[in-house]
């Protein structure tokens, strides 16, 4: 068992003019699956992230990509899993697809 | 707008009312839920309920009207992109957080932050409520509290209420503003409800905001006169709203059941408010007689279940009382508003135990009297249709000929269904097909369809 992170890419609820009704489904979406994730004791974490950032090159520090860019990472969960193709499975069910956007899935190199 | 408050009451032998189609039983009590806040971890808190139905919506309508109240009036466009970005925010974030202790604080403060970062970039170029005039500097965020205290929030959203149901703007766009600024509806599902196309709806919403541009500020609730004035204006578009939620052409049963809910909360809302008060408990009263007998009026197959055929076990009893409730509350005032009599006829029909046992000398003297405050074709038919219940058909069919010849229902199929229904009770049944046949051809969707077509056979 090894430790894999997703990335979520995109998926802005902002471009699918949701109704706040709409809205509160899709967030209903993304809570069952995070729940199912726990019932199967594979969850191990996640967050959102602020879309606020800094990017330093030779560490001069500049803003970050800005929020509407496509792939701008929103957040992320780690779950545990044998191998790389059953945590790219356990991804396939994320509600952000809904909203087209993406899951990047990385193992988190054990040492 | 004069019709609709006149299909308020329960009919006779075929409860024209009727028409809404289901995909199912509807839910339980229409009563508001209370907020559930759930803490934890991250998975507990994915694991707890989750916000109750509809919560960002409703949360939107309470959020907006305190924000209109601060911004003003005119700066009603602002006051919705505030809010709009903070439910954006709360998705964002509650997605994968899960559900924070207290949600509705939670998302109040988002926007709070938001208003006064906007009103701090803004303050020099932007104008806001009149009597806010000094937004400025340290007492800004002061002032932004005070109006996000929850007592205030309730009067926002009565004084948004009024402000909606200004007497230049028409009363379809009344109502349409109501489900988009206070009730949290978009634009598309308004018009599902309303079965028209979503620009149509964008033109009354327009329509609408225009004239409210024009008016800084929000009317005040506390009894002043410029209450009163309105209150029937208000009361009417409420009730054009449940109207819709009840009576609505076919459509999506969800949405329908909603126009229902938002129409009830409203006028508790209304009539809970000590200002207002006594004058709104006939209304609530009306509005939870109908809506108790939702889930009844349309069986399994979708088919329309009249009056006198409901399994009144279906009713919602929890909403009958709630209803009977409010009816002894708005008291019996002499002379009574139309309000008092129709929900008084409608709590006949829902007090009693069976079709058999309805009070039918009761219902026709409270017809009498409704139809001198409201001499409608409508009332008058309903009114025939409970004489013949007191009299017998014949004096009944005596009364919806004379109804016939004036031509004022001329397209209205509920008049010859009566007169078919009653030309069967005295055995005259080559009539009555032919009425049911001309009832047929009148109806206005599927399912009225079909019940003539069930009664004419």
């Amino acid at each position: 068992m090894a430790d894999f992170l997703f990335l979520f890419r995109g998926g802005r609820p902002e471009s699918q003019d949701y109704s706040p009704d709409q809205m509160q489904q899709h967030m209903q979406k993304w809570g069952d699956w995070i729940k199912a994730l726990g019932e199967k004791g594979v969850y191990k974490g996640g967050a959102p992230l602020s879309l606020d950032s800094k990017v330093l090159r030779d560490a001069i520090v500049s803003d970050g990509p800005y929020a509407e860019a496509k792939d701008a990472v929103g957040g992320y969960v780690i779950v545990a899993a044998e191998t790389l193709d059953d945590a790219a499975e356990m991804a396939k069910k994320c509600p952000i697809f809904e909203t087209k956007g993406v899951v990047e899935v990385r193992p988190i190199t054990a040492m | 707008m004069s019709d609709f408050r006149n299909q308020g009451s329960g009919g006779g032998p075929s409860d024209h009312r009727d028409v809404t189609p289901s995909e199912g039983t509807a839910s339980g009590t229409m009563t508001i839920p209370d907020l559930d806040g759930s803490g934890g971890q991250a998975t507990d808190r994915h694991d707890a309920q989750g916000v109750v139905d509809h919560f960002f919506r409703h949360e939107s309508g309470k959020l907006v009207a305190t924000l209109t109240r601060i911004f003003g009036l005119h700066n009603l466009e602002l006051a919705e992109d505030v809010v709009q970005d903070a439910l954006f925010r709360a998705l964002d974030v509650w997605k994968l957080e899960g559900i924070p202790h207290n949600p509705s604080a939670w998302l109040t403060r988002v926007a709070r932050n938001r208003a006064i970062d906007l009103i701090r970039r803004d303050g020099g170029r932007r104008t806001f409520a009149p009597d806010l005039d000094t937004l400025q500097g340290w007492t800004l965020s002061y002032t932004v509290d005070a109006h996000f205290a929850s007592g205030e929030i309730h009067d926002d959203q009565l004084r948004m209420m009024f402000a909606c149901c200004h007497p230049r703007i028409p009363a379809p766009a009344q109502v349409a503003i109501i489900l988009k600024v206070l009730c949290g509806f978009s634009v598309a599902e308004i018009a599902r409800a309303f079965l028209v196309t979503p620009a149509s709806i964008e033109k009354r919403i327009t329509r609408a905001k225009s004239v409210m541009k024009k008016t800084p500020g929000l009317p005040e609730v506390s009894g002043r006169s410029a209450i009163r004035d309105r209150l029937p204006a208000v009361q009417a578009a409420l009730y054009l709203l449940f109207n819709e939620g009840y009576h609505g052409s076919h459509s999506e049963r969800a949405v329908r059941d909603d126009l229902c809910r938002e129409a009830i909360r409203l006028a508790i809302l209304l009539a809970e408010h000590p200002a207002i008060g006594s004058d709104c408990d006939a209304l609530v009263a009306l509005m939870c007689f109908h809506a108790s007998r939702l889930a009844a009026r349309v069986d399994d197959a979708h088919h329309l279940v009249l009056l006198a055929d409901q399994d009144r076990s279906a009713w919602d009893h929890a909403l009958i009382a709630r209803g009977a409730d409010y009816l002894t509350r708005s008291g019996v005032p002499e002379p009574p508003t139309a309000w008092h009599l129709e929900a008084a006829i409608a709590g006949e029909h829902c007090m009693a135990p069976d079709f058999a046992a309805t009070r039918w000398d009761r219902i026709l003297g409270l017809y009498d009297r409704l139809l001198v405050l409201r001499p409608s074709p409508v009332v008058a038919l309903n009114r025939a249709i409970a004489l013949a219940e007191v009299d017998g058909p014949e004096v009944g069919l005596t009364a919806l000929r004379s109804l016939a010849e004036h031509g004022h229902l001329a397209n209205y199929p509920f008049l010859p269904a009566a007169m078919g229904e009653l030309c069967k009770r005295l055995g005259r049944d080559a009539e009555a097909t032919e009425h049911f046949e001309t009832a047929g051809s009148l109806a206005r969707n599927p399912q009225e369809r079909e019940v003539f077509r069930r009664k004419a056979s």
